[in-house]
């Protein structure tokens, strides 16, 4: 029986290790930093939410559950004349978006559930200077990437220092190593990576609104089980003992 | 109360039907680990019966609304991220453990010889799980639903002559559309639910009739009492129904601690693409079916002709079936079973393995070099099973069952 656990564990880790791409920072998401998660609904709606939705967030929920009065919301994260009740959805026409990007912006309610939170963390903080794109910028996280550097003011901008490797097939490629400042943003380095990483809690909030109440009932209904788990055996016992 | 139930019992067997399987069936006393799956199976479909009857008061079968629905469940609904979350994670939760289940049949020799009709309506439970996780995977309407399906639909595409018709008719449309959504949802939450209660049932029926295998192997009914109960059965109420209690918390514990903790679990049980609402003209870099499904569909993809990899793949499955007239050995458990039967099972266990795991995997020629290995060791097990009986003969199985 331990081995075939064993072999179980191993295995389901094995997968789990199994991913590909680029390596990724990790963001540290906290979602019962209230404050951490206030700012980054700041960020979005000034930053994201010019082209961005996140229709399937409501206003009002966001409110209740980030413990912003709803006449603070309305004042400070809503510009468009929305009721409180409604999702955050933007008013850009999908077809001149897709002349100006190529592609429309994709809605962000659920961007943490498919993307991951690292992925997010290093792809706002991954874009650099690339004269041969529209918008003069590329990403280290997203090739050729249709958004531009939003935060451009806020960061500066860098250029990506790569390095000359050649791969498992002797193929010689380009690995990135590191960024360069070229111009200094409004933000400190760290400044930046902070507020990207409250952006990046928020939108991992938007993801799954309910996942703290989701994990303050887990604990209580498995110490529940794990009380009944005790008298079921009891009985059981109780039961079983005349049998030989 | 006794007049009431002598009232029912003049116009229902219900005493009789309670004594012929619960108070008076009489299962093996010795019963081990092996054998919480069956009623674990039992209460997973009830969680999937009920948790789905409430999804459905709020999920939209429509291509436009399908994945908003979703999501106003996750969100609006009371409660409705506990329902969705009870019933993807029991969709996983169930092909654990059936296949637990399965491989306990499998090892004690359960599928045999008074069984088979046992082991072939189990078989076909697990046909029509099959059928249900399939097209139920269809109705989020993201990605992954769109795009796996579009995949294994294809795959009878590959049927000669006929297989582009058949497939256009299974779809009803020339590809994943709403016309399929709306097909998928009907059998997902009537005609598949109906087929597999009603399985349950003929299971259960058949099982009672020749009685519960165990671990050694040994036919209780041979030795019996003088009130004809045998000397190694016990009822199985109150007796197992009180052990099954015991299974079905430590299952549950299991089970809350993955759906409120980690309902994603990495992207198996609930894939990150499908996050991203279904787009026709959007093929996602990597298509992988839900882990319960890859063995089979490492098997696939492990043929390098499209129809013989069809062909192979429901082949997988079919072995399975024939296994109570494949294994000829008359010594039912593995306790006493040679030592080739064992070394058998253990590759099969590590091919299944390996197949599930390479289902997921990109196909590089070194993964499909291992899924052709482990998809000949994964026959190879079935084809050889006429003979593990002939290594049978090293150790006695006893009159009756051991205390182990």
């Amino acid at each position: 029986m331990k081995k075939i656990a064993a072999v179980l564990m191993l295995t389901i880790s094995g997968w789990a290790a199994a991913s590909s791409g680029i390596h990724l920072d990790s963001a540290s998401v906290d979602l019962t930093d209230k404050a951490s998660l206030q700012r980054g609904a700041k960020y979005f709606v000034n930053y994201c939410m010019s082209c961005h939705s996140a229709k399937y967030m409501r206003y009002s929920r966001m409110a209740r559950d980030l413990g912003m009065p709803e006449q603070m919301v309305q004042s400070n994260l809503m510009f468009t004349g929305e009721k409180i009740f409604d999702g955050m959805t933007v008013s850009m026409n999908p077809k001149d978006a897709t002349k100006w990007f190529g592609t429309p912006p994709p809605d962000l309610s659920l961007i943490a559930r498919s993307r991951g939170s690292d992925w997010l963390y290093t792809y706002l903080r991954g874009f650099y200077q690339d004269d041969s794109r529209p918008f003069g910028t590329n990403n280290i996280a997203f090739k050729d990437v249709g958004m531009p550097n939003i935060a451009w003011e806020l960061q500066g901008v860098q250029k990506a220092i790569f390095r000359d490797e050649t791969d498992s097939d002797g193929i010689p490629v380009k690995i990135f190593d590191h960024f360069e400042k070229v111009t200094e943003g409004s933000m400190s380095t760290e400044e930046f990576d902070k507020a990207v990483n409250d952006l990046v809690s928020f939108l991992e909030y938007v993801g799954e609104p309910g996942k703290l109440e989701r994990q303050n009932l887990g604990w209580k209904v498995i110490l529940f089980l794990l009380f009944f788990l005790v008298i079921a055996y009891a009985l059981k016992k109780e039961f079983w003992k005349d049998i030989h | 109360m006794s007049g009431f139930v002598d009232w029912i019992d003049d116009r229902f067997p219900l005493t009789k039907v309670w004594n012929e399987h619960l108070a008076k069936y009489y299962a093996p006393k010795n019963f081990n680990f092996w054998y919480y799956f069956g009623s674990l199976a039992f209460l997973v479909l009830i969680n999937q019966l009920l948790t789905g009857v409430w999804l459905t008061m709020s999920y939209k079968p429509d291509a436009a609304l399908a994945f908003d629905s979703v999501e106003y469940i996750m969100r609006d609904v009371n409660w409705g991220w506990l329902i969705r979350y009870m019933h993807s994670t029991g969709a996983s939760a169930f092909f654990i453990v059936v296949y637990l289940h399965m491989f306990r049949g499998l090892i004690y020799g359960s599928f045999k010889k008074p069984r088979e009709l046992v082991w072939t309506f189990g078989m076909l439970i697990f046909l029509a799980l099959m059928a249900e996780a399939f097209m139920g995977y269809l109705l989020p309407w993201g990605q992954m639903s769109y795009w796996g399906a579009q995949v294994i639909i294809s795959l009878f595409g590959a049927i000669p002559y006929y297989g582009e018709d058949i497939a256009l008719w299974i779809r009803g449309d020339f590809v994943i559309s709403d016309a399929t959504l709306n097909r998928f949802f009907a059998f997902h939450v009537i005609a598949v639910p109906l087929v597999l209660v009603m399985l349950v049932f003929l299971h259960i029926v058949a099982l009672h009739k020749v009685g519960s295998n165990n671990p050694d192997g040994v036919e209780i009914k041979k030795l019996k009492d003088a009130n004809g109960v045998p000397l190694d059965g016990i009822p199985f109420h109150p007796y197992y129904s009180v052990k099954d209690i015991v299974g079905v918390v430590v299952f549950l514990i299991v089970f809350c601690a993955i759906m409120f903790y980690v309902p994603e679990m990495g992207g198996y049980f609930l894939e990150h693409a499908n996050f991203i609402p279904a787009d026709p003209l959007k093929t996602p870099e990597h298509i992988a079916p839900l882990w319960y499904f890859t063995p089979f569909y490492a098997i696939l993809r492990a043929v390098p002709d499209k129809f013989l990899g069809v062909i192979a793949m429901f082949g997988a499955i079919i072995v399975l079936f024939l296994m109570p007239w494949l294994d000829r050995g008359k010594v039912k458990s593995i306790r006493y079973r040679s030592i080739v039967f064992k070394v058998a099972v253990a590759v099969f266990v590590i091919s299944f393995t390996a197949l599930c795991w390479l289902g997921m995997q990109a196909a590089t020629p070194t993964n499909t070099m291992l899924s052709r290995v482990f998809s000949i060791s994964y026959f190879g097990f079935f084809f050889l099973m006429p003979f593990y009986g002939w290594f049978d003969r090293n150790k006695e199985v006893p009159e009756r069952v051991t205390d182990k």
